[in-house]
């Protein structure tokens, strides 16, 4: 193992902060912020996944996987925090990562709809239980998104927006591995655990379209050098992808022309009832602080 | 808690300048330097890294602290901790801040800690790469270490060969032996996998390299 590590005494000065009596570093005339509602696309998306992933807790398969999806769920939440916090700063007066949380309704929740699905799985509507191959499945395809996405904005022209991607593309990283692992375990293990693992990659599949449609929101992010080009971020995605699904033995779906809105705010039927949970605590006691 | 890391105020030099400033900020970096991690008391806020700088921010002195992992759970009650801390010792004026760029890594963990770690019982963080930035070369097996592919025991189903060799292995923190398998990408805390060596027997903790 290599044992040549810096000491702790080189750590290289933060980006924005100033020592004393050094000068202020000018501000770089090509830095911009990110609109507010790009942040809250960014955002959602992994607060709603963490979401429901935090509902594995208890209940997970083995106890190791139990403390894997809670460790990602808090991954999640916290790159959800520092995207509202960053949001709330751009916004101003009265925002606050509480308010995006926990007072926002459907309507202004910006989350792929992918991501809100119940643990259950579409394919098996009514069922309370979660399906493990539903939740690897679509963290997955979630986390190797996730690492095109943040592998970009690590060069965002907003300095704070490049910080948490930088930040979170470490954790995406590793979210993918543990998905990968039993992605790879489900589809080329028995013959019940690839059938669930090709069930839910057919019915989660055709929800990752949503992701690689850029909008005007997207187009506007991207054009300033402040967000990513969603569409260009297809290709990699898939190479990252496709030697696992090989791996697992599973089939690609063909392609679907079905296209999800969540990051317009239109959502599936499911997410009300994952913030009228999440909600409910905040709402009943708005002011309340402990 | 802040964790704004816009570009910082400029240093009015108004009230704080000069060798007593430079005395300021060295006795509230010592108070820090030596606040044990809340997870791991064993070692400090200043071997972990987390206490970037000690600076002045718009005449007054800011504690720079780093997260480590985005959701880890201690890194409010870090700030907390600070903060009474300075308080207690009569630095009521002391910002304390959160800084994200450059990310935390792992590699910043010196090699004093790294002992302290070993000599607690947990595997210390293969060192990651040069590049501090976390970016593109962060996924490199570091080093020039030879492959060495530890098993996946999960027995749930079926047990396959670890897919990755982006991590390095650790050595077992008891008995040094190289042969060891992988029981758990998680453990106590989000910084930590779990380990069980070989030789023996015993599990541990591997703080993970990041």
């Amino acid at each position: 193992m290599a044992r040549t590590t810096p000491s702790s005494g080189s750590i290289p000065s933060p980006a924005f902060a100033s020592g004393p009596g050094s000068a202020a570093s000018a501000p770089d005339p090509d830095s911009a912020s990110a609109p507010v509602e790009y942040l809250l696309r960014l955002a959602d998306s992994p607060l709603v996944l963490s979401h429901r992933l935090s509902e594995w807790c208890g209940h997970g398969p083995v106890l190791e996987e139990d403390l894997a999806l809670a460790n990602i769920a808090l991954d999640l939440l916290g790159q959800a925090r520092l995207l509202y916090q960053h949001a709330a700063t751009l916004e101003g007066e009265g925002a606050s990562e509480d308010r995006y949380a926990y007072f926002r309704g459907v309507s202004g929740y910006r989350n792929f709809t992918m991501l809100e699905l119940p643990n259950s799985g579409v394919a098996s509507a009514g069922a309370t239980d979660g399906d493990y191959a539903f939740t690897i499945v679509r963290n997955a395809l979630y986390s190797a998104w996730a690492i095109e996405l943040w592998q970009r904005l690590s060069d965002s022209t907003d300095p704070q927006l490049a910080a948490i991607a930088a930040k979170s593309l470490k954790e995406a990283r590793y979210h993918f591995e543990h998905a990968a692992d039993w992605l790879v375990r489900f589809g080329d293990g028995t013959e019940e655990s690839h059938r669930r693992a090709q069930r839910a990659l057919d019915a989660l599949l055709p929800y990752s379209n949503e992701w690689f449609v850029a909008d005007a929101v997207d187009r506007d992010a991207a054009a300033t050098g402040v967000g990513a080009d969603c569409e260009a971020m297809r290709e990699a995605w898939l190479a990252r992808l496709q030697p696992v699904v090989d791996e697992a033995t599973l089939r690609w779906p063909a392609e679907s022309a079905f296209l999800s809105t969540g990051k317009q705010g239109l959502h599936s039927e499911h997410l009300d009832y994952l913030l009228t949970e999440m909600q409910s605590v905040a709402r009943a006691h708005p002011e309340a602080s402990w | 808690m802040s964790s704004r890391a816009g570009p910082a105020a400029r240093p009015s030099g108004q009230a704080l300048r000069g060798r007593a400033a430079s005395e300021r900020l060295a006795a509230i970096r010592a108070i820090v330097a030596k606040i044990p991690d809340p997870e791991i008391p064993v070692v400090t806020l200043e071997d972990l890294g987390i206490l970037r700088d000690v600076v002045v921010e718009d005449g007054v002195p800011a504690v720079l602290l780093t997260p480590t992992y985005s959701g880890c759970p201690a890194t409010e009650a870090i700030s907390a901790q600070v903060r009474e801390r300075l308080d207690a010792a009569g630095f009521g004026d002391t910002l304390v801040r959160l800084v994200l760029a450059p990310p935390w890594t792992s590699d910043w963990i010196g090699e004093d800690a790294r002992r302290k770690l070993r000599d607690y019982g947990i595997a210390p963080p293969a060192c990651m790469a040069a590049n501090a930035q976390g970016s593109a070369a962060s996924n490199a097996r570091p080093g020039g270490e030879p492959g060495r592919a530890a098993v996946q025991t999960l027995h749930w189903h079926a047990a396959r060969p670890r897919r990755d060799s982006d991590h390095a292995t650790p050595d077992c923190p008891r008995c040094g032996s190289s042969e060891v398998e992988s029981i758990s990408r998680w453990g106590s805390t989000p910084c930590k996998a779990l380990y069980r060596c070989l030789s023996c027997r015993e599990p541990f903790d591997y703080f993970k390299p990041y």
